[in-house]
């Protein structure tokens, strides 16, 4: 499980320019320097990675089912997802 | 300077098949968005849209024409063929060397690319039809409009994304306005409603799967239409001279770029072509009683463009109507502007201000009259027609009533 961590911080690391290792659970994308584009498209990166589809709507993140407060519960949403799939 | 006059208007969009139908739709607040058709629609999540139903393009065109004719075209020669029409006007001799057309346009033949993408990439083929590039280049409806009415002059496609029409209409007014040209034929046209181009919008997560609700507090994203607008703008001593019927006066606009970012909006950059397009057509806030929104539905231009309008008209920001009739008709993103041009020749000429529907719940960010859900009478001497492109290119026409 904690691979799906690892991958989930890495494509956001990248998004953010950043070293996975200044990444943290606890890090807001806002924190990170991600903007409403990066966030599109970090999304997009996630679904490519894991082949899942994220329900997402960027007129209203906040009210989308799929929670983007922090990295942690990106990594919570991502595995909710990916386990659905399986 | 001359004055421009509008003597001819042609649509096909969602909403009808020419204008009376479009404008009786507008006054009744009825919803051109459906269920999309066409191959593969089923692997989009996006499939709704303001897409014209029932079109039988053998109607209107022979069969070779339809060989050479994007779909974007045939709604372009359609629209341009009711609007010259309309102004009773043959382009021959000095008047068809002078006369020209500027028409606003996004993506070209989107469908025509589709089509022969799939062909290559997904059938395998290696072989394409011979007319793939004149049917799908940007140009083509200008050229086709040009060539079918007999236009000689200054002719051209103008590309700003959402404000292609806008951008247009505003260069061909210029080109009366200034002198170079008795008549333009100006507006706008698109059809991006195929597999790829909804695809491509798909991605930036920005469309709503329901409806479009723009200034609602619950609305969540824009939705595609297609169609065109065409209209024919002319000198007012020569439309005077025939005796034309007048449906409206154009009367000023203006242009801005935010220079800030390529898809949000900015409220200086939209502030700046209301208030510039006011000061050109010399007119004061307060006489301006109706704008026509760009209202796409999205959470970040209504209440950006609400501010804007906020900002500039102070207290008469309450007393004026502002709707965006995207919500019947959709975004016809390069062609849109045109379309929303009838509504603001109907509210100028008819006294009537066609609504905002699908409107359900108040947004305190976006707190003017939105004109929810029904068309309202009103005699409304300005209007003001937005729109804000991505890419921060801004335009704005402003329309008195003529009488």
């Amino acid at each position: 499980m904690s691979d799906i961590e690892d991958r989930v911080i890495a494509i956001i690391a990248e998004q953010a320019v950043l070293e996975p290792s200044d990444v943290t659970l606890d890090s807001t994308l806002e924190e990170l320097g991600i903007d409403s584009l990066g966030l599109v498209e970090s999304i997009f990166a996630i679904e490519e990675a894991f082949d899942i589809n994220v329900p997402f709507n960027a007129n209203d993140p906040t009210e989308s089912d799929f929670d983007i407060s922090n990295v942690r519960s990106i990594v919570a949403g991502v595995r909710r997802l990916v386990k659905e799939q399986s | 300077m001359k004055r421009v006059v509008i003597t001819g208007a042609g649509t096909i969009n969602a909403l009808g098949a020419d204008v009376p139908a479009t404008l009786e739709a507008m006054r009744e607040g009825r919803c051109g968005i459906g269920e999309l058709e066409f191959r593969d629609v089923e692997r989009l999540s996006i499939r709704i849209g303001g897409q014209v139903k029932g079109y039988e393009p053998e109607a209107s065109f022979n069969r070779q024409q339809l060989s050479l004719y994007d779909r974007f075209t045939q709604f372009t020669l359609i629209a341009a063929r009711e609007a010259i029409e309309q102004s009773g006007l043959e382009f021959s001799g000095d008047l068809a060397a002078r006369a020209g057309v500027v028409l606003g346009n996004s993506g070209g033949g989107m469908t025509t690319l589709d089509d022969n993408y799939r062909s290559v990439y997904e059938d395998g083929k290696n072989r394409v039809h011979p007319f793939v590039v004149p049917k799908l280049m940007n140009n083509a409806a200008a050229s086709h409009v040009s060539m079918e009415f007999n236009l000689k002059g200054p002719s051209f496609t103008v590309s700003t994304a959402c404000a292609s029409s806008n951008h247009a209409m505003a260069q061909a007014f210029q080109m009366v306005h200034g002198g170079m040209t008795p008549v333009m034929i100006a507006g706008g046209s698109e059809s991006m409603l195929c597999f790829g181009g909804v695809k491509a919008w798909e991605g930036l997560r920005v469309m709503s799967k329901d409806a479009c609700r723009p200034f609602s507090a619950n609305r969540n994203g824009m939705v595609q239409g297609e169609g065109a607008g065409v209209f024919v703008f002319e000198e007012y001593e020569h439309a005077r001279a025939r005796g034309a019927e007048i449906l409206a006066e154009v009367i000023g606009y203006a242009m801005t770029s935010d220079a800030s970012d390529i898809v949000m909006p900015s409220k200086q950059g939209a502030a700046r072509a209301i208030a510039g397009a006011m000061q050109d057509a010399r007119v004061n806030p307060d006489d301006v009683g109706y704008i026509n929104a760009h209202g796409t539905g999205t959470a970040a231009n209504d209440k950006t463009e609400s501010a804007a309008v906020a900002d500039v008209f102070g207290a008469h920001a309450d007393k004026l109507l502002m709707s965006s009739t995207k919500s019947m008709h959709g975004h016809l993103i390069g062609g849109t502007g045109a379309v929303e041009l009838l509504a603001c020749i109907m509210a100028v000429r008819d006294g009537i201000v066609a609504p905002t529907i699908g409107y359900e719940e108040p947004d305190p960010e976006c707190a003017l009259d939105v004109v929810p859900n029904e068309a309202r009478e009103a005699r409304v001497e300005v209007a003001l027609s937005n729109a804000f492109a991505f890419g921060g290119l801004n335009a704005v026409l402003a329309l008195r009533r003529f009488a």
